[in-house]
């Protein structure tokens, strides 16, 4: 790629990308939630527990998608800058 | 046919008569000026907002096999089955920045296959054959399981022959032709309402009748305890626990993979669909864990499944008995048709897939440099029918068993994509010979492995699950591992390992005609016109 490419006007980059790796990861570790008890409405722990999973899946993604929303058309200017001093930051 | 039947197959008949006469009507439905392009016939116009999309990629992710084959699942070994609830959890975050990079490329580009993708990114005619012929491969078993959803309702109605089914793909081979993807995207309202309110009423209705949930995995655990196999209970046990939490990320990391997933996403508007849905979609999971549940339900309920085509217990006929055993026959037509009209939809939107596939990627990039977008929506339309032959055809001709073993297969295949097309969205570090010969070892790796799987329940000796023990490397342990996992693994090691070694030998990479700023681009964008950027990066021929 082209050193001389100017870097994208706008950018995915926040901050708020990293509560997206909570909804991957504990899903993910059956060590939590194997066991059958405490149940709920009779459900072994395994089961409920996994179906509270979800809520906490949504829970993570809806608070991105609102926090990282762009305003409808053009180029969201304010997000840009922020990412683009947080890229100076990191450098 | 005794009169429970015939009131079951009369509702069954209508309703499939009315989605059937939607996706007729569908082509009228948001009416383009021209259906003779892949954009209006294979994508929808790229038009459709947020709850369009949650119906339509909702209808196209889960499908009728999987509500038949997941609580069959759940049926025979218990908690193992349970896996497709943290799959369906972790996926979409595990997606989203990805698709919505991937969305934004296309709509600059006009791409409409992961292989159009590909191409473009890594400048390699061959590597974008091969993520198409992946691609092909992984879904052609898939529209023939959806098939064998249809076929499980029918065989519970005791309607016997292949005539039936073959007349409901036909028409439906008929509408797919006319309205593309605009059919599918219409039914699924209709599959959908149906298929919650089927579950909503089953989930409350039958655990009443059969003595509450305590009830119920009591009977389950009884039943596991009975059995000889270490696998099964409604807990996991120290051996499978890896390979469920492997098996959840590794399907995970397929799903989007797939063509049809792919076509689902790209037909939204902008990147704000996609995010809303990407939140809003887990309330299929939900559904999608009830549904599991109904494997407890029936094995409580004493279901017993009946034998299949090939003289052994179907486990994919419980869930269809059951509804048979406790419910009405009306509300049992009515859930049957659910499981029917819910295997229509993906099998339209994955026959378009495939169908884009061949058009984009092996037709017009092999045989016709030149073709029109007229000439694409038409040999896209052609090859979706062809498609539809041949899954008809691999379901009666062959032992459904073969279908199974193949869409197994498909997820581990589709996985040796993800280097290309959901690395490639990010980085585009990978040289294009790299790639290839990840590919190469990845499939050979995980071909090996599926081949070394015995199954004992059904006497195979070979290509009998995904659960690969890993004593049959010397390891000492009754462990097993996903193989699409590892196989994906080996991937990525051969990948870097050869992209150095060409970057170090000076092989001649592709050229990349994408942008950095292409990957952020929305709806209203200016779009690339085609040839453009390759003539800018002085590549026209």
């Amino acid at each position: 790629m082209a050193d001389a490419e100017p870097g994208p006007r706008r950018s995915d980059r926040s901050p708020w990308n990293w509560l997206l790796i909570l909804p991957v990861v504990v899903p993910l570790l059956t060590f939590l939630f194997n066991k059958d008890k405490p149940r709920l409405a009779g459900f072994p722990f395994f089961y409920w527990m996994q179906f509270a999973f979800i809520v906490l899946g949504v829970g993570c993604t809806t608070i991105v998608y609102l926090m990282t929303r762009r305003p409808s058309g053009g180029a969201d200017v304010s997000a840009s800058s922020a990412s683009s001093a947080a890229e100076t930051k990191e450098d | 046919m005794s009169g429970r039947h015939t009131t079951e197959l009369v509702i069954f008949i209508v309703l499939f008569l009315i989605v059937s006469a939607m996706g007729f009507v569908a082509a009228r439905w948001r009416r383009p000026t021209t259906m003779q392009s892949l954009d209006e016939w294979g994508l929808g116009g790229r038009s459709f907002g947020s709850w369009i999309t949650w119906f339509l990629v909702g209808g196209d992710l889960y499908t009728a096999y999987t509500f038949v084959a997941v609580p069959a699942l759940v049926f025979g070994a218990g908690a193992a089955g349970f896996y497709a609830v943290p799959y369906t959890i972790v996926v979409y975050p595990l997606v989203f920045l990805v698709l919505i990079r991937l969305w934004s490329v296309s709509h600059v580009h006009g791409f409409v296959t992961p292989a159009d993708f590909v191409r473009a990114r890594f400048g390699s005619s061959t590597l974008a054959l091969l993520v198409a012929i992946t691609g092909i491969v992984a879904t052609m078993p898939y529209i023939a399981l959806q098939l064998v959803g249809i076929q499980a309702t029918l065989e519970a109605m005791g309607v016997k022959g292949h005539w039936p089914l073959i007349i409901a793909f036909a028409i439906l081979a008929a509408y797919t032709y006319q309205s593309g993807l605009r059919a599918p995207a219409l039914i699924a309202f209709v599959k959908d309402l149906l298929i919650y309110v089927v579950i909503l009423v089953a989930i409350f209705y039958i655990p009443h009748k059969l003595g509450g949930w305590s009830h119920i995995f009591g009977a389950a655990q009884a039943k596991f305890d009975k059995t000889p196999a270490p696998t099964d209970g409604t807990l996991l046990n120290h051996n499978n626990q890896l390979n469920y939490a492997m098996l959840a990320l590794g399907s995970a990391l397929a799903l989007f993979l797939y063509p049809h997933s792919v076509t689902g996403v790209l037909a939204s508007k902008n990147r704000n669909v996609i995010k809303r849905n990407m939140a809003a979609l887990p309330a299929y999971s939900f559904l999608l864990g009830l549904i599991a549940l109904l494997g407890f339900m029936a094995i409580a309920g004493g279901i017993k499944p009946v034998a299949g085509g090939n003289g052994k217990p179907d486990g994919n006929t419980v869930v269809p008995l059951l509804f048979d055993h406790v419910f009405p026959s009306w509300f049992t037509g009515v859930a049957y048709a659910a499981i029917g009209i819910g295997a229509l939809v993906p099998a339209a939107i994955m026959s378009i897939a495939a169908a884009n596939l061949f058009t984009r990627n092996i037709y017009k990039e092999y045989f016709r440099r030149d073709a029109t977008p007229s000439e694409e929506a038409t040999v896209s339309k052609l090859a979706s029918l062809v498609v539809k032959i041949g899954a008809v055809l691999a379901i009666l001709l062959l032992d459904p068993q073969f279908s199974i073993d193949l869409q197994l297969i498909g997820g581990v295949i589709i996985l040796q994509t993800l280097p290309s097309v959901a690395l490639g969205l990010v980085t585009r570090w990978f040289h294009r010979g790299g790639l290839i010969a990840g590919w190469v070892a990845g499939m050979a790796a995980g071909m090996w492995m599926l081949y070394r799987i015995p199954n004992p329940a059904t006497k195979k000796l070979h290509f009998g699950g995904s659960a690969y023990p890993l004593s049959d490397i010397g390891i000492d342990t009754k462990m097993t591992v996903y193989v699409g996992a590892i196989a994906l693994a080996i991937n990525l090691i051969v990948a870097v390992l050869a992209t150095v070694l060409l970057r170090a030998l000076r092989t001649a990479d592709g050229v990349d005609i994408t942008r950095a700023d292409d990957y952020v681009a929305d709806e209203g964008d200016p779009k690339v016109v085609q040839g453009t950027r390759e003539v800018e990066e002085g590549l026209a021929t």
